[in-house]
């Protein structure tokens, strides 16, 4: 039981949700945020102590700097400094850019992109302070390749990769690691509203031939957490069953 | 806050907050080559001189912060101007 703390954002449903399993699997006491649903949230942190483990809900919209700084306040003083941060909450606004708004477009950057930077920075004093720490953000195949009416996704899941790979270089000193896990199609309520037929065509794409679970993307995150990834930084990690083999 | 008092707190602050040996905190020690404070390292000072004095220390009059000296006189030019 390691007792660092961990914040996961977007940890109410997923691929956040197991993230949040997985490292009060291995001991961490996990801040699971959430931005409308706390039932579902409170459900997470009833699992995790079911299992003998310990979290805490807290809510915020992790694109409101305010918020997010209240939010590590928060946790800070109910359960101690951050020493992981699990950057992964996202929304999808997908559209053609010729019919893509500009609303759409500061949406998707602003919750998936302009959290990453205001939950990072939040975290990042105590990391400093304490010589350790982990920064986990979830990126996205669509952002390592592209992906048709997801240009505004894209941009951000790509943007959070060159900032992953800067912060990586700032901080290395202090013993902390940035890194980003990129997901390619996982089952979840995302990849669910594609239908039936969109999936299979899906599936043949990729080289093990079905889709990803959260969980197997849940342990790799574990694992660049854990003291045994501490020589790994700056590095995007790709979970998409080989489908750009 | 007198001049002394400014003195002790930065000192505590140099000991607590990067980790520098108490005995090495002289006025005249200059952060990079005497203390092995690096660049991040004057950041980190920085942000802490602005919390626990309530002072704000712009980026262009933070460059004038070599020595330990320095950074007593930017906090007491700020608390008391």
């Amino acid at each position: 039981m390691n007792g660092r703390v961990a914040l996961v954002t977007g940890a109410s449903r997923g691929i956040g949700r197991e993230i949040a399993l997985e490292l009060a699997s291995s001991g961490h006491i996990v801040a699971v945020n959430y931005s409308r649903s706390a039932d579902a949230a409170a459900a997470v942190v009833n699992e995790i102590e079911a299992a003998g483990g310990s979290a805490l809900a807290v809510q915020a919209d992790v694109g409101d700097a305010e918020a997010v700084d209240s939010m590590v306040s928060r946790i800070t003083e109910e359960l101690g400094p951050i020493a992981v941060l699990v950057n992964n909450a996202g929304i999808t606004r997908d559209g053609l850019l010729l019919r893509m708004s500009a609303e759409d477009f500061d949406a998707v950057i602003e919750t998936n992109l302009r959290s990453v930077f205001l939950c990072s920075k939040a975290v990042l004093r105590a990391m400093m302070r304490a010589k350790w720490g982990r920064i986990i953000t979830i990126g996205s195949v669509s952002g390592v390749y592209g992906n048709a009416g997801q240009a505004n996704y894209s941009a951000a899941k790509a943007g959070l990769m060159g900032f992953s790979r800067s912060l990586a270089k700032e901080i290395g000193s202090r013993g902390i690691t940035v890194n980003v896990v990129a997901p390619g199609f996982i089952v979840s309520d995302m990849t669910a509203e594609l239908g039936d037929d969109a999936m299979e065509s899906v599936a043949k794409q990729i080289s093990l031939g079905r889709l990803g679970r959260p969980e197997e993307v849940a342990s790799a995150v574990g694992y660049l957490a854990s003291d045994d990834a501490g020589y790994i930084t700056g590095h995007t990690l790709v979970i998409d069953g080989g489908m750009a083999l | 806050m007198d001049r002394a008092g400014i003195e002790s707190k930065l000192t505590d602050i140099l000991v607590d907050e990067l980790g520098i040996d108490r005995d090495a905190v002289t006025m005249k020690a200059k952060f990079e080559e005497d203390l092995e404070v690096d660049s991040l390292g004057v950041v980190e000072l920085l942000m802490a001189l602005e919390d626990n004095f309530d002072v704000k220390i712009p980026d262009d009059e933070a460059q004038a912060l070599v020595t330990v000296g320095d950074a007593v006189d930017i906090v007491e030019q700020k608390m008391n101007g």
